[in-house]
């Protein structure tokens, strides 16, 4: 990648595609955009190591869909990475930041101008051709649900704990109540027990955990954790470390129930209460959001509202395996190649868009809309849903008509779903197809 | 990290500040330009940790106080004089200007009442507005506002910056300050005093009480005083940058008898801040949060931005007034023990005030027979420039001059190593993870530190030479972590 | 007979099987009657995981001369349940020394288990070791 002062005095490095982010989502795009014949690849890593959350993420249960075999996170970041370093033509800048993503008017050459800040080469920009936004997702906090109570430390997102133990070596506490059961949630309970550390409860707000099944089995039963259902913390205590949380039952709207109180002495609490994309630099650079991902919308190569601005992995949606995450990435990478090949020549006379529209107890759907003439034969589209249902049938309809008909033994809202429309589903709906999913008995499951 | 510091050496101050909140390092600000020997003492590891830290950051314009009181007066110059700081010290400062509302039947005369104080204590260009001049000002106000009284002069600074650049500018003329060091004992010795700390002893000839809601406690250390602090807990939502915009001035509700109102107002770093509510508290250190608390904050703010969405909370935290019996600040030389001062009292609007109470401070001092000398050599020390505050080319200039410059640790607030360096390496040292995030502003974003408190807990290890694992959270004892993994000597 | 749920672990896809058991303490692997599984490991992960449950262990090692101080390891098989504990305190035991590649054995035949305790990240050495 050649270097060279521009008119704004910053050092300018070019590149053919810039993807942002060196985590599973990125290093996929970035390999098969350079598969499909991208001249060069620059990928900037804010860590000091590319493969992102994955290295820190050292239990196994990665790639069984990809690899078919059963991986630990850095194994399967290890996997890209090695395939990375056997590709003329991928750059991987470690220790970078970005702090800027600037899409440029059509027509322009660059049509992406990213800055960006790194120790050794100091602050620069970066000129592309296109750009695959793949910065991933943080954790939500305790400031943002609200938990009452003093503020000592001992409260940590179950991501930083995991970092603490598996990448510093260090123990976050000794006594600890986790309060989500999502799958890091789960993990950190199992790590924690395995490194000499007493896991008292892990608490559920809903009537559901939202990890996976395996991780309920491998992670608490196996040690004998106790899960709570349908509660949550409502008081934690302590001055300078945490000391005490309180406990209760919360009823169906989620309020706690008096004279439902459970005490836990203890000095650590673990957040595992959701996942929010990372669209911060999106924001800026005026790419569409989704209310209901927190990320951007995109069609069905990945494109955000922004032309030659593509996005994959966690910051599109919050996925529950990396697998998908590599498979949607690499569409990402595919369809960069294909708009640089392409020039900035956008669609012209294709017709417009098809939307997907969220239908019953269907939370979102990726992508949000379909180009029906750039599909090859297929669209892969991921969704989620709002309840359990057990024994379910998914709908895809337009207006009255239903276009297509599944059943699947078991939906939650922790899983996300997988759904393949034939190209030809989009001919017969040009206004838009509705993604439902519904009980296979009505009236079973009702609230 | 705390049990590192050394005990007092038997010091003979001039002047011994006790607590290190707005006033305190106001006063030892003010009192730094004279040649006196001062000590700036806190039970606590950092400036800025009780109420200051827990605050509104509101830079009142003055029209609230009855005028001819003390607040009156304190507050309309302490707000120009932070005007005057804003500039010669870098601090994190808007004059956003503030609004407050006729929401329901009577307020309108309430505001009519608040202008014509405004108008006696000096507040400069306040207006009373329509409806719809006022909705012109703020397009999301309520369509229930009747009218509103708009204080231009009023503002938000960041608390703690400026607690903080009043301290270091005091350090760096000569006064010390001494942390994690509680006040047990206050005696007379000779025509000073001997103090007692949990770090040993020092005298001073003169004592000055800044101690927020312990204020009466610490007066009765030397002599049974009047002061009667009636703690008084306030609750607070912080909202994600995202929501900074939402409004541009300060918008108050009009006091009632149901209480003096919810606020929301940007921050000085660009958040919305919502509340406080106002609840007695026995504790003067009970700055926990509660679900009916925020719930009330949450339900109040509607009435004034009914588009207000919570959603984007990344913080809640309460901080403790220290209201007393009497309604206006007390500040005074003791009766019952000359040479002690008293600036107690000091609630709302006592950030404001501060820069005002500090100089009334010094003349109370030279009152009671000090000698203070204006000095030659008095030098500010601004607070740093930021990284992100800067254009491109100015980023590249810095991270040209030092690559620590060029490593983003907090990502949220993009803050560099090289600024984490310089906080812990600062006339006042950062010594805690929250004492970075005070000075160099790394995890005060949207992950609240999720992201980079490993990081910066590390720098702080190697810049200190110490483990890991001895690096607090914030107050001295807030330990982050409990050892290390692989430790044979586990259960 | 007696019927139980079983929720398969095998893969994220969690196939809620039904296991059909002869009546007794111990049942014999091949007494076990599966349903509900959508592939042939889901019968062998039942029949296994009612008489003689296994897991692979995760966890981590010291390490020396790389930039970090812990290196992430696996067993390299599933091990019997019963013996993670036995296990992870051997693991406080063992230290690698950077360089180190994914799949390095570090520990052979642990604990005689049969599975090796291997390397699962690649770790470059420090270049100024200090």
């Amino acid at each position: 990648m050649k270097s060279k002062k521009n008119t704004t005095g910053l050092p300018t490095l070019h590149a053919g595609i810039v993807v942002i982010g060196g985590g599973p989502a990125g290093l996929a795009a970035a390999l098969e955009a350079k598969k499909a014949g991208a001249p060069s690849v620059l990928v900037l890593e804010r860590d000091t190591a590319a493969g992102g959350i994955l290295n820190q993420c050292i239990h196994n249960g990665f790639g069984l869909h990809y690899f078919q075999e059963e991986l630990t996170g850095p194994e399967y970041a290890g996997r890209f990475l090695h395939m990375v370093r056997e590709t003329p033509g991928i750059e991987i800048k470690t220790d970078t930041m970005v702090l800027d993503v600037a899409s440029l008017p059509a027509g322009e050459e660059t049509r992406v101008r990213v800055q960006g800040v790194n120790p050794t080469e100091g602050y620069f920009q970066v000129d592309a051709g296109a750009a695959v936004l793949a910065m991933g997702c943080r954790e939500r906090t305790r400031g943002a649900i609200g938990i009452p109570g003093t503020r000592p430390a001992g409260v940590y997102t179950a991501g930083c704990a995991q970092r603490y133990i598996n990448i510093e070596g260090a123990m976050p506490g000794r006594r600890a109540v986790i309060l989500g059961s999502g799958d890091i949630g789960l993990i950190m309970a199992r790590r924690l027990t395995l490194e000499g550390a007493q896991v008292l409860a892990c608490l559920e707000l809903m009537p559901y955990s939202s990890g996976l099944q395996r991780n309920i089995t491998q992670c608490l039963e196996d040690f004998g954790i106790p899960l709570y259902l349908s509660h949550t913390i409502i008081d934690i205590r302590g001055r300078e470390r945490v000391e005490q949380v309180v406990a209760a039952r919360v009823d169906e709207n989620r309020r706690p129930i008096p004279g439902t109180e459970m005490v836990f002495d203890c000095d650590t609490v673990l957040l595992s209460v959701g996942l929010i994309p990372e669209n911060e630099l999106s924001r800026a650079a005026g790419a569409a959001i989704d209310p209901r991902t927190s990320g951007p919308l995109v069609d069905e190569s990945m494109q955000t509202s922004l032309p030659g601005v593509f996005a994959c992995g966690n910051v599109v949606h919050v996925h529950d395996l990396v697998d998908f995450v590599t498979m949607e990435s690499g569409r990402a990478g595919r369809a960069a190649a294909r708009y640089l090949a392409r020039g900035a020549t956008d669609g012209g006379t294709e017709p417009p868009a098809v939307p997907l529209y969220n239908g019953d107890n269907v939370t979102y759907t990726v992508p949000q809309r379909v180009h029906p003439g750039r599909l090859e034969k297929a669209c892969e589209v991921f969704f989620r849903v709002n309840r359990v249902m057990e024994g379910a049938e998914i709908l895809v309809t337009s207006g009255d008509a239903i276009l297509l008909r599944k059943t699947r033994p078991h939906l939650a809202p922790g899983e996300m779903e997988r759904l393949i429309l034939p190209a030809a589903l989009f001919d017969r709906a040009p206004e838009g197809l509705r993604i439902s999913a519904c009980p296979a008995e009505q009236g079973e499951q009702g609230e | 990290m705390n049990q590192f510091l050394p005990p007092l050496a038997d010091t003979l101050y001039d002047i011994a500040i006790i607590g290190a909140g707005i006033t305190g390092c106001a006063a030892a600000f003010e009192l730094s330009k004279t040649g006196a020997r001062i000590a700036l003492i806190d039970r606590d590891g950092d400036v800025a940790a009780g109420a200051t830290r827990a605050n509104s950051g509101i830079v009142h314009a003055g029209y609230d106080p009855l005028p001819g009181t003390k607040m009156a007066r304190y507050n309309v110059e302490g707000n120009a004089l932070i005007h005057h700081y804003a500039g010669e010290l870098n601090l994190p400062f808007r004059e956003t200007g503030s609004l407050v509302l006729a929401l329901a039947d009577g307020d309108i005369a309430v505001l009519q009442e608040l202008y014509r104080r405004g108008l006696d204590n000096g507040v400069p260009g306040l207006r009373l507005l329509s409806a719809g001049q006022a909705r012109t000002l703020e397009p999301s106000l309520s369509p229930e506002v009747q009218g509103a009284l708009y204080a231009p002069s009023a503002g938000v600074v960041g608390p703690w910056e400026m607690a903080l650049a009043f301290a270091q500018t005091a350090v760096v003329n000569g006064a010390d300050f001494l942390p994690c060091c509680e006040v047990t004992g206050i005696r007379r010795d000779g025509d000073g005093f001997l103090l007692s700390t949990t770090r040993g002893k020092l005298r001073a000839r003169r004592v000055v009480n800044a101690t927020g809601a312990h204020a009466d406690t610490v007066n009765d250390l030397a002599a049974p005083s009047r002061l009667r602090i009636r703690p008084n807990k306030g609750q607070y939502y912080l909202l994600d940058k995202s929501q900074g915009n939402l409004v541009h001035t300060v918008i108050f509700q009009c006091p009632s008898a149901a209480g003096k109102g919810v606020l929301v107002a940007p921050t000085a770093h660009g958040n919305l801040i919502v509340g406080p509510d106002a609840q007695d508290v026995p504790d003067p250190d009970d700055t926990s949060t509660t679900a009916d608390g925020l719930a009330f904050v949450a339900e109040q703010v509607h009435r004034s931005i009914p588009g207000l969405s919570l959603r984007d909370s990344i913080r809640n935290f309460a901080g403790v007034r220290a209201v007393c019996e009497e309604e206006d600040f007390v500040i005074e030389e003791s009766a019952a023990c000359p040479g002690l001062i008293t600036l107690g009292g000091i609630k709302s609007p006592g950030l404001t005030s501060a820069p005002a109470i500090a100089k009334a401070c010094v003349e109370l001092l030279k009152k009671s027979g000090l000698p203070l000398e204006p000095r030659k050599d008095f030098r500010l020390y601004p607070l740093p420039v930021r990284f992100r505050d800067l254009s491109p080319e100015g980023r590249a200039a810095m991270a040209r001059k030092n690559p620590l410059y060029g490593r983003i640790i907090c990502r949220c607030e993009t803050i560099t190593e090289g600024e984490i360096v310089d906080a812990v390496h600062s006339p006042i040292p950062a010594r805690s993870v929250d004492g970075v995030k005070r000075r160099a502003g790394a995890g005060m974003g949207r992950c609240q530190g999720g992201f980079c408190s490993p990081r910066v807990a590390a720098i702080l290890a190697r810049e200190w030479n110490v483990p890991l694992t001895e690096i607090e959270q914030d107050h001295p004892g807030s330990r982050l972590l409990m050892g290390w993994t692989k430790d044979p000597g586990r259960a | 007979m007696t019927e139980k749920p079983l929720v398969c672990i095998v893969c994220p896809r969690g196939c809620r099987m039904t296991l059909t058991l002869p009546d007794g303490d111990a049942p014999l692997p091949e007494e076990i009657h599966v349903t509900g599984n959508a592939c042939p490991r889901g019968e062998t992960y039942a029949r296994q995981e009612m008489t003689a449950p296994q897991r692979v262990l995760t966890s981590t090692v010291r390490l020396t001369g790389a930039a970090l101080t812990r290196l992430p390891v696996k067993t390299s098989r599933a091990v019997p349940k019963e013996r993670l504990r036995d296990l992870i305190r051997l693991l406080d035991t063992v230290t690698a020394a950077a360089p180190v590649h994914i799949g390095d054995i570090l520990v052979k035949n642990a604990l005689g288990t049969g599975a090796d305790i291997v390397a699962t990240r690649d770790m470059d050495a420090m270049e100024t070791p200090e």
